[in-house]
């Protein structure tokens, strides 16, 4: 088993290393180039709006998927009668296939008859061509993403919720604390783990985008969507340039490596079952 | 002090039924679409309920693609790499929490480290390899990169940590009468670990049913794709037919609905248990 993840797993990525290192194209003599590949990164306009495209998708869902997934995971977390229904409808769509998800929101998103565009068309207003819109096709994006992946998170922060105990609740009530503070100073304290961990997956997660793009806008319009994945594929896949795609996948490995060292450094902030 | 709890409460509802409505709108859609004529399907205004329900699409999308296939490429693939996953990762995990050997902290720890390569970057060298042994156009690569690549490193962590928790003193007394290791561990170990296992099964048949990205690079030959890379083709196409889209979708989607509703509670508490993603 062991020697089978070594295999699958240690020397790919070694391999892909050495790559990165090297001119390959799909036919003919692999040349070895040195850090080549890297100072054209460096130098590569596209990347840097990849990056930055990249980073605004992560910047818009992150904060969007944590607060949405916490404020509705508090009154799920409770007792209300009801409250099994609603979770099991937020979380759907996390088991959804995200093609499908991409495929029927594409459609609803639909420039001329789309339905989101028929509603705002109800009320006298004239959609726009969300999806062929550079202003606008990320956001949908992003919308529609955390819509997928929301529950994921809530379910998460539910566990959490409910582990807090509840003579803290009893006691910041005598203290005639209200509904505000003592969310503040009760809840969030107590489920800081939960939420570093999640945050950190999320980030991580929405670096990796790539089946949303795929579907909704193939990185259009004028590349308004293009994120580091679909680049990488492109780069690998499409035009069979594999060196030059390997150092960019390092640069998306080097990324995830810093996030997971920085969650490693504060572990202790929120690793509480170890072992 | 009742009334603001009777507010709060409606707020609380309110908030949910928009949420939900939201979640669930492009799933009544999907249907709706799905029940509904070419020419009615950008009617102004929308209709929810078609009239006339053009059951039809349903039998013309069989027709249309092969349909059947993508079906059954999906299940039986699932189905291996959850049999392939749920095996090795129980036997290692086992490994892991009860064998001392030298050496295991380490390995382990460098196991887990393996969680965070993201997928594209052994993608690449990984479709070469598979190109030299000519496994490119075959389900090979979609069946033994999940079980031994992170699939497979999740499913050993989540083993390895339900096993520990398990007292020892249950596999002394079975050693004492005198029960073999491999004894011990399907007819003790594995059976307590019942829900650990049904958490990584209902995981894993999900993540490799959905799985997206390596059927995309491995498979080009049509009748060797799976459910959400045939999908995707439909809309590449110029002029999507969307209620044949839609039709498919409906059919690609409802069995992971029907056991979903049927498991929820286990999944939900098992998402929540493992408190990880893929």
């Amino acid at each position: 088993m062991v020697l089978g993840f070594a295999l699958l797993l240690f020397v790919p990525l070694m391999m892909a290393l050495y790559m990165s290192l090297t001119d390959w194209p799909l036919l003919g003599e692999a040349k070895f180039v040195g850090l080549d590949n890297y100072k054209a990164i460096a130098g590569d306009k596209e990347f840097w709006k990849v990056l930055g495209n990249t980073f605004y998708f992560a910047a818009g869902l992150v904060p969007l998927n944590i607060v949405l997934a916490l404020l509705l995971a508090l009154p799920l977390a409770g007792k209300l009668p009801g409250m099994g229904f609603f979770r099991t409808v937020i979380f759907v769509p996390v088991m959804t296939s995200l093609i499908v998800w991409s495929i029927v929101w594409k459609y609803m998103f639909a420039t001329d008859s789309g339905f989101i565009n028929q509603l705002l068309q109800w009320f006298g207003v004239t959609g726009p061509s969300w999806l062929y819109d550079r202003n606008l096709a990320m956001p949908v994006v992003i919308v529609t993403s955390v819509l997928k992946n929301l529950g994921l998170n809530m379910v998460l922060f539910i566990a959490a919720l409910q582990q807090v105990p509840a003579q803290l609740y009893e006691a910041a009530r005598i203290d005639g604390a209200g509904r505000v503070v003592t969310f503040f100073r009760v809840t969030l304290p107590m489920i800081t783990h939960t939420l570093f961990l999640t945050i950190i997956m999320t980030i991580i997660g929405s670096l990796k985008v790539f089946g949303q793009i795929y579907v909704m806008t193939q990185g259009g319009p004028v590349g308004s969507t293009k994120v580091l994945v679909y680049y990488i594929w492109e780069k690998a896949f499409k035009l069979y340039e594999f060196g030059y795609a390997s150092s960019l996948a390092y640069v998306l490995f080097a990324i995830i490596l810093a996030l997971t060292l920085v969650q490693w450094g504060l572990r202790k902030r929120w690793v509480i079952h170890e072992g | 002090m009742r009334t603001s709890y009777r507010i709060s409460a409606a707020v609380q509802y309110f908030l949910l039924t928009v949420v939900s409505a939201v979640m669930l709108m492009p799933f009544l859609w999907m249907v709706s679409t799905s029940l509904k004529e070419p020419a009615k399907v950008f009617v102004f205004p929308p209709q929810l309920i078609p009239s006339p329900v053009r059951w039809s699409n349903y039998a013309e999308v069989l027709h249309i693609i092969p349909f059947h296939l993508f079906y059954w490429n999906s299940i039986y693939i699932a189905a291996l790499v959850t049999a392939g996953t749920v095996f090795f990762s129980s036997l290692a995990g086992y490994a892991f929490a009860r064998i001392p050997f030298w050496g295991s902290g380490v390995v382990f720890l460098l196991l887990l480290s393996t969680m965070m390569i993201p997928n594209e970057v052994i993608a690449i060298p990984m479709f070469l390899f598979m190109r030299e042994i000519g496994f490119i156009n075959t389900h090979v690569p979609l069946i033994v990169l999940p079980i031994f690549g992170a699939g497979g490193v999740f499913g050993v962590f989540v083993m390895r940590q339900f096993f520990i928790a398990i007292p020892k003193e249950l596999e002394e007394a079975a050693m004492i009468d005198g029960c073999s290791r491999l004894r011990i561990y399907t007819s003790i170990m594995l059976p307590l670990a019942k829900p650990a296992a049904a958490t990584l099964v209902i995981f894993t048949f999900l993540t490799s049913w959905n799985d997206f990205f390596d059927p995309l690079i491995y498979i080009s030959d049509r009748t060797l794709m799976t459910l959400p890379l045939a999908l995707s083709l439909f809309t590449d196409e110029s002029g999507t037919a969307w209620h044949h889209l839609m039709s498919a979708s409906v059919m690609a989607t409802l069995p992971l609905l029907i056991v979903f509703f049927f498991a929820q509670k286990q999944f939900i508490e098992g998402v929540a248990m493992t408190g990880l993603k893929e």
